[in-house]
């Protein structure tokens, strides 16, 4: 029944390590997007605009609602229907990186609502600006209750870039799939992007973890 | 001296002259904190005492250990003749296994500081639980028991309610309904006033007043009402760092206490009240 | 082509894959709820064999991605002899994945069950499964109720990329419209329309409303 065979392994190991530099890279780029992104979806939902708070919070919702596959497809078809061509690169960072600015924005948003509001009063008492106030005094301690979801969502949309494949992003699974349909051997590809998932989403977990606690103790927080 | 020696312990006691409950050199410590400090404590079939002491004085732990929410590092405690916290083996006492602890458990009941009625469950629910799915009684036969209970705690009324309906009070007096339910020989009562607004102690007190002498049942209360105790009790211990600083009737330990630091913490709480 | 005339035309096939992905909802979450509480109290076991079969099971399932157990399950399977068919392979993985997170919400929500309860039963000498299931699960479930729902939205997402082993789900449906018209905002915009729907008008509702059955069931209201 099991075959495994080595030297298939070691033949497909460095076409597998390369593609997960492109893994990795994705879920860099789209997390970088994801975080900006998420702040001002955040930020937006606190301006006095009820029109933006309350349109900002539904895409929110709906994003976070909906599958991001089937948002990955969406946006890398429907440019084309009106004469936009993203290359699978452009369509799945825009995806991928709007899908988790979503997530990431309620992380915030629960960070920003933790914030006392005697800092605002305090910060108002002092005459400091609406964005000095946001940037010196309400972010940074948003931040700290922030990081255990932040950090779930880094190790979360690592898992998620298989989805790329579905549009030809060739990162790890797209690549096993290749080797897949190429030589019939699902056995070894396929069971190595696991491997390698594992090998890295779970050490980033603990050291995310440690961060945490580490960030925690520096700012005093226990 | 190694505590953990217990082998010239008694495998069992004389039944007839057996105290219902019997401390022989209990000793309890969390890693370098000795918390009792070998404990000697008898207490005879239908006695009613009472545990004093300043917080930290380990008596919370003495009940904690009778109900085994604690294990202890050396002696042996026995309940009703038998050891609990250890069982016989090849003619020499070992640690007892959790048949052993489920068999002698069930001669004793406890109410605790903050209730721990079941949330899920109305009151007769509450006092259902143990004698259905422990006791394996028919559910009629349960229902029987708990409503003649919670009538006389006074809670019949509101038998149907659950705990998030009912005060302090009411819930302290159905957890005494559930505990007697399971029909113990000894009962705890661990600072069951304690988490009470005071206009309602009394309807506690007055519940555990009335056990008093009925049933023949064994009674063990760590109490910070000085009056109350005084009133009940047949013997107060007053515990200090571990150990039985001096103990005594209400007469003797309250009216002409022996030793400085009796004197000292009577006199703390006296001006405190 | 104007949308009413795209809906009139493919709408039964929009319809008959919104069914199947209702279908592999429903058997998804039945299996992950038994998974996480399976799983749940093992992690919590007394013994450290099972303890540790739950801790790998665990690690594993939420350590790598859906996608990539969902191909596993389908093509690696067969080969130690196990062939599910694919509509089957496709809940399994789904159910299986979320179970391994619903899992640690189990874990969790018994671990905060207030220490008095527990004592409580083992006053009444309750046996230790008897504490469990009729005094701290209870509890725990009510305690857990609220992430569950989130977690069967992720579920509802999730079952979405069983499309790519070929089961006829809604976003199949949709990929295969969209392959032949290359009407993509309309086939695509349709389906996530209907997801939205799904989750916001259908899983959240139902879990408020569970949420609300076992309160009144608990005494809480």
């Amino acid at each position: 029944m099991l075959d495994w065979r080595w030297d298939f392994t070691w033949e497909i190991l460095p076409r597998l390590l390369a593609a997960t530099g492109n893994t990795l890279l994705a879920a860099g780029l789209g997390y970088a997007i994801a975080v900006v992104l998420g702040l001002v979806l955040a930020l937006a939902q606190r301006t006095p605009l009820t029109v933006l708070t309350v349109a900002v919070r539904e895409m929110v919702e709906f994003i976070r609602s909906t599958p991001l596959v089937l948002q990955i497809f969406f946006v890398f078809y429907v440019g084309p229907q009106f004469g936009i061509r993203l290359s699978p690169w452009t369509a799945g960072m825009i995806a991928i990186g709007l899908h988790y600015a979503a997530y990431l924005s309620e992380v915030y948003r629960g960070g920003l609502e933790s914030v006392p509001k005697g800092q605002w009063e305090a910060a108002r008492s002092l005459n400091l600006s609406t964005g000095r106030t946001y940037f010196r005094v309400i972010l940074p301690q948003a931040l700290p209750p922030s990081l255990a979801g932040m950090g779930n969502y880094l190790v979360g949309i690592f898992k998620d870039t298989p989805m790329l494949s579905v549009i030809g992003v060739a990162e790890l699974m797209h690549t096993a799939n290749a080797i897949g349909s190429q030589t019939y051997r699902f056995l070894e590809p396929f069971t190595l992007v696991g491997i390698i998932f594992l090998l890295i989403s779970l050490p980033t977990a603990a050291a995310i973890r440690l961060f945490e606690g580490w960030v925690r103790r520096k700012l005093g927080m226990g | 001296m190694d505590i953990s020696d217990i082998s010239d312990f008694p495998l069992a006691l004389e039944r007839d002259t057996a105290p219902m409950v019997s401390f022989r050199k209990v000793t309890k410590s969390y890693g370098s904190l000795v918390v009792l400090d070998a404990l000697d404590l008898d207490v005879a079939e239908g006695e009613m005492v009472t545990i004093i002491g300043p917080s930290g004085s380990g008596k919370t732990t003495v009940l904690r250990m009778l109900m085994t929410l604690e294990t202890i590092n050396g002696g042996v405690i026995y309940v009703d003749g038998e050891p609990l916290t250890h069982m016989e083996r090849d003619g020499r006492l070992v640690r007892a296994n959790d048949r052993h602890l489920r068999k002698i458990r069930s001669k004793i009941g406890m109410c605790f500081q903050h209730f721990n009625l079941f949330p899920h469950m109305t009151a007769l629910e509450n006092c259902m639980e143990g004698p259905v799915h422990v006791l394996g009684l028919s559910k009629r036969q349960a229902r029987e028991r708990s409503e003649e209970l919670l009538a006389m705690v006074g809670m019949a009324d509101k038998r149907d309610q659950h705990p998030s309906r009912l005060s302090g009070g009411q819930q302290q007096r159905v957890a005494i309904a559930r505990a007697l339910a399971m029909r113990p020989k000894v009962m705890l009562f661990d600072e069951v006033t304690s988490a009470l607004d005071p206009e309602v102690i009394g309807e506690v007190t007055n519940v555990i007043r009335e056990l008093v002498g009925k049933h023949n049942l064994t009674m063990l209360m760590v109490t910070h009402q000085m009056g109350f105790a005084k009133d009940i009790s047949d013997r107060i211990c007053f515990f200090y760092g571990g150990r039985i600083e001096e103990q005594g009737t209400p007469e003797e330990l309250f009216g002409n206490p022996q030793k400085e630091r009796t004197r000292q913490f009577l006199s703390a709480v006296k001006e405190a009240t | 082509m104007s949308y009413f005339e795209f809906l009139s035309q493919y709408g039964d096939r929009i319809v008959s894959g919104t069914l199947v992905t209702m279908a592999l909802t429903v058997l998804a979450s039945l299996l992950a709820v038994a998974i996480a509480l399976a799983a749940g109290l093992m992690r919590m076991a007394p013994n450290r064999a099972v303890r540790g079969i739950a801790t790998v099971y665990i690690e594993i399932f939420r350590g790598t991605s859906l996608l990539v157990q969902l191909y596993w399950i389908f093509f690696v399977l067969p080969l130690f002899g196990i062939t599910l068919e694919k509509f089957t392979a496709g809940f399994v993985a789904v159910g299986m994945n979320l179970g391994a997170y619903g899992a640690e919400l189990v874990r969790g929500a018994i671990l905060s069950v207030p220490k008095g309860q527990w004592e409580a039963a083992l006053a009444l000498n309750m046996s230790p499964a008897k504490r469990m299931r009729r005094v701290i699960l209870p509890q725990a479930v009510l305690i857990m109720l609220p992430s569950w729902g989130n977690l069967l939205i992720e579920l509802l997402k999730g079952t979405a990329l069983v499309a790519l082993i070929s089961v006829t789900d809604l976003m199949f449906q949709v990929k295969q419209i969209n392959g032949t018209t290359f009407l993509s905002a309309e086939a695509f915009g349709t389906a996530l329309v209907i997801y939205y729907v799904l989750a916001r008008f259908m899983v959240t509702p139902f879990m408020r409303w569970l949420e609300r059955f076992m309160m009144r069931k608990m005494g809480r209201v």
